[in-house]
């Protein structure tokens, strides 16, 4: 093990991992978007809103994120859209975890006990307050742990931007391999950094989980 | 939409044939080695033995916190620096095999544990020994019970198995990009392997729900 070579690479890969980070956090913030427009659209009784939910929730959950992102970065300038690889990566990552997580909140919002949503309803309470004020707070509680899988599967998943040529942990991680010959100082390190965002990323995580437990 | 010409993709089906194919035949090995894996690592985990244990579960927490493009860099460069040199195709499906054993080694345990002592007691007081207690009675009941979330592993499988293009295996998204490298039309090509990913997403989901049906009913 060529510890001197860690060393000196450390600063890269530390800044890769910032890349990571940056990418991972823009893409939840997307992906969270679409997943709440994609779950409520879906759980509407007008097909205008439902039939476009479903068939992108559908295709993006059933095709490659690899592909997705190719789509996106190769491809857009065919439709007009120009993209640089950090926007083309955030773009894909979001719209892909998007359809992940449309299913897991939807699936909680399901979940929630009927009467609540009546009762409220036949108190006065609007569609868009009952949902706001009674059936989302408590469906909260169930979709923190789905969306907490999807999330560290999205940080996971950013990986596959290094194939569009964004410079994140495993780009950096095959510019040194293919400098160095040495993969498996190169493997440690990578490898360092991702456990350390995953493991920091499940630990708000669960926080996160025990704040909305309480809330039943 | 300017320029788009999908009429291209005609010349290409015998391309897009044989990528199939390849992927097919890649997530097929995948999964049954994933699962042949996934068996031991399971009971490692579950073992009373610390030496046993603690070395797999420290390597499933590695093997889940990394992602799998990472894994796969490791088995194509790492492997020949030990002397070992596996082609593209037998690397991608180790590192397929590999990093879903580890998914499923967590989903069989969960499926193991949750079986009723019960079981264990009776064929244990009938004489069978504790391997013979495993494989015939606890495991194959496991298996049925967890039979739907190692179903949803093979789907991810088969969609993360895209990543294997990016270590030369011939698969699907290796053959689209060998038609964009002829006509230079990306938008088309990726769209028509996306679909083809969806046909096969679809078939393998369809399958899954009639073992998960045959699987329910042996229960």
């Amino acid at each position: 093990m060529d510890y001197a070579l860690i060393g000196r690479v450390f600063i890269y890969f530390a800044q890769a991992a910032w890349v990571t980070i940056e990418l991972s956090f823009l893409s939840l913030c997307l992906g969270l978007t679409c997943g709440f427009v994609a779950a409520l659209a879906r759980l509407s009784r007008n097909p205008v809103y439902s039939l476009p939910a479903r068939v992108y929730v559908s295709v993006f959950r059933g095709t490659p994120c690899l592909i997705q992102l190719f789509l996106i970065f190769f491809g857009g300038p065919q439709i007009g859209l120009q993209l640089d690889p950090f926007e083309a990566g955030v773009l894909g990552l979001g719209i892909n975890i998007g359809a992940y997580m449309a299913e897991a909140i939807r699936g909680a919002i399901l979940a929630v006990d009927r009467g609540q949503p009546e009762a409220a309803r036949s108190l006065g309470l609007s569609k868009a307050q009952t949902m706001v004020k009674v059936v989302l707070p408590q469906a909260a509680c169930l979709m923190v742990r789905p969306l907490g899988v999807n999330t560290i599967a999205l940080i996971k998943g950013s990986s596959l931007v290094s194939a569009i040529s964004v410079v994140e942990l495993t780009y950096t991680a095959h510019r040194y391999i293919g400098s160095t010959y040495r993969p498996f100082e190169i493997f440690f390190l990578s490898a360092l950094f991702y456990l350390l965002i995953v493991s920091v990323s499940s630990y708000f995580i669960q926080r996160l989980d025990r704040r909305f437990a309480l809330m039943i | 939409m300017v320029g788009l010409k999908f009429t291209v993709l005609l010349s290409y089906i015998d391309v897009f044939a044989l990528g199939a194919m390849w992927t097919g035949i890649l997530c097929f090995a995948s999964i049954a080695f994933s699962i042949v894996g996934g068996i031991p690592m399971a009971m490692a985990v579950l073992s009373r033995h610390e030496l046993v244990r603690r070395p797999v579960a420290f390597l499933t927490w590695v093997f889940r916190g990394t992602p799998l493009l990472l894994q796969l860099y490791m088995i194509y460069f790492g492997l020949p620096k030990v002397g070992l040199y596996l082609s593209p195709i037998t690397s991608g499906i180790l590192g397929l095999s590999l990093h879903y054993s580890v998914y499923n080694a967590d989903v069989i345990r969960a499926g193991i544990a949750a079986i009723d002592t019960g079981q264990h007691e009776a064929s244990r007081s009938l004489g069978l020994s504790k391997l013979q207690t495993m494989r015939k009675v606890i495991i194959p009941q496991a298996l049925r019970n967890v039979a739907p979330a190692l179903g949803n592993n093979f789907i991810a499988l088969l969609k993360e198995s895209a990543l294997v293009s990016i270590i030369t295996v011939p698969e699907l998204t290796l053959s689209a990009q060998l038609g964009i490298s002829e006509t230079f039309r990306p938008f088309e090509f990726y769209l028509a392997a996306g679909a083809i990913y969806y046909a096969i997403n679809f078939l393998l989901e369809f399958g899954l729900k009639r073992v998960e049906m045959k699987a329910a009913l042996s229960r």
